[in-house]
């Protein structure tokens, strides 16, 4: 039996792959697009109009920095007009005088900013950008007197997963509703800088405790999100609500991806806006049919009873750790190879050099051997 | 620690609104409302909505109760504390400012 198709409610829309920072842990792919491959203002709007009638509630305009893209006003005003929640989800350096106002008026609903850290010497040092600290502490005042509402995004790793309670105040300081603390999804770059970013377990449950905490007191003040961290986990997530349910995301040249990271299942074909219409993607093409429902499942997810709260985890986590997308994600504990994720981060822990050698992401930044995956033997 | 801002406590006095990171609109795709929020869309149930639509930032919520109970013909006490305990878990997860 196939899934039934249901229209998506969210998309994420990577308007370019230029930023101003090189984490090294960007989601973004390995191979980063030049401003020339980038779609054109009107190629956006006809996209997010088509999104809307296909049902997207919600579009997140990320990068890349999207506040890099000079038509970002208009592109949310295409979005506000069609009665669009729009989230801008930006680094918060360089964003010229009055923009933000702007943004404000074009409708924009709700800012996500990032910190690097909680410490303006870890936040630049992470983004290899001298000075951003201090930055993104002024787009965080300018976004509230401009009134929008704010979300203080931190990617958490071994280099500021002790600064947790920092990150907290931080946020409660800049007046945010709303403050996520996400631990580092190894993809992307972080896949490659894996080494040099694991936490260790006793962390995590440091920080585990320290946020459950957190929310408890800070009930009705401010909302925290956990993205907790798979290579810990029992559980999968259901990585983007499930494959092609509810949300997908659009590259800066307009590939249409079910994720992030799927570029790196090689066995998937993608398919670009403007070949096909976005209806035409989401209901058929291969990329997006590849993992929907439960059909593709193998053993143990076909028989678990939990194959519909997580969709069998993350498929490019499958990719990566078992080499197999059609694996169940290695982070469940019903996986035959999920000791290997206990192994990696011990592996991570004894790794040499991992504190000052960060492949930053930047064009060019990585060689084969870094964007290696782990199927290999062992 | 750094709040600018305390847990809010409904009373009957509170007028509650929807905050700026809030919004409720209709899906004709989907044939019902949606609550809109960062990174959440909640699908409200009929009563929720009936209460969630009288959050004009005017209306105290002893108004609230009053209008809910005539227009569920019923006793405003039979309503009082289930409106009151919604509009609390609501503020507390930041959906509904007091």
């Amino acid at each position: 039996m196939s899934a039934p198709l249901l229209p998506p409610i969210g998309m994420l829309a990577e308007l370019t792959h230029r930023c101003p920072l090189q984490c090294p842990y960007c989601s973004n792919p390995l191979e980063l697009l030049k401003a020339n491959h980038e779609l054109d203002t009107q190629t956006w709007l006809d996209l997010f109009s088509q999104a809307a009638d296909l049902g997207v509630l919600q579009v997140h305009l990320s990068g890349g920095e999207p506040t890099l893209r000079r038509d970002l006003e208009q592109l949310i005003a295409g979005l506000s007009a069609r009665g669009v929640y729009t989230n801008l989800i930006t680094a918060g350096i360089g964003i010229a005088e009055g923009r933000i106002e702007a943004f404000a008026e074009a409708g924009l609903d709700h800012l996500q900013l990032s910190f690097q850290g909680a410490r303006p010497a870890t936040t630049d040092r992470i983004g290899n950008h001298r000075g951003s600290h201090e930055k993104k502490l002024e787009t965080a005042r300018r976004a509230r007197a401009a009134g929008l509402p704010l979300t203080i995004n931190a990617p958490v790793h071994r280099h500021n997963i002790e600064e947790v309670p920092e990150f907290i105040d931080l946020a409660l300081s800049l007046d945010a509703e709303r403050l996520e603390i996400a631990n580092v999804q190894y993809a992307g770059w972080a896949l490659a800088n894996r080494d040099r970013l694991m936490p260790d377990l006793a962390a995590v449950n440091r920080q585990a405790d320290i946020v459950a905490a957190a929310r408890e007191r800070l009930a009705g003040i401010m909302n925290i999100d956990f993205v907790t961290p798979d290579y810990f986990a029992v559980y999968p997530k259901p990585c983007m609500g499930g494959w092609a349910r509810d949300a997908f995301m659009v590259a800066p040249d307009g590939t249409v991806l079910p994720c992030h990271a799927a570029q790196t299942i090689p066995s998937l074909r993608f398919e670009r806006f403007g070949d096909r219409r976005l209806a035409e993607i989401w209901a058929d093409s291969p990329a997006f049919s590849a993992f929907r429902g439960t059909d593709w499942m193998q053993e143990p997810c076909r028989s678990c009873e939990r194959r519909e709260v997580d969709w069998g985890g993350c498929r490019c986590q499958a990719m990566a750790i078992a080499g197999d997308a059609a694996a169940t994600d290695p982070a469940c504990i019903k996986s035959p190879i999920h000791k290997r994720m206990a192994m990696l981060t011990d592996a991570a822990q004894a790794a040499p050099g991992g504190n000052e050698s960060f492949i930053f992401r930047r064009i060019g930044a990585t060689t084969p051997r870094d964007a290696r995956t782990d199927h290999g033997p062992r | 620690m750094t709040a600018l801002r305390d847990r809010a406590i409904v009373s009957l006095q509170s007028a509650p609104s929807l905050p700026r990171h809030v919004r409720i609109q209709y899906d004709p795709m989907r044939q019902a409302f949606a609550l809109l929020s960062p990174e959440k869309v909640f699908w409200p149930n009929e009563i929720s909505l009936d209460i969630l639509r009288r959050c004009d930032g005017r209306s105290t919520v002893e108004r609230i109760i009053a209008d809910l109970a005539a227009d569920y013909d019923t006793d405003p006490q039979e309503v009082a504390a289930d409106v009151i305990a919604f509009l609390q878990e609501w503020s507390d997860k930041l959906l509904v400012k007091l």
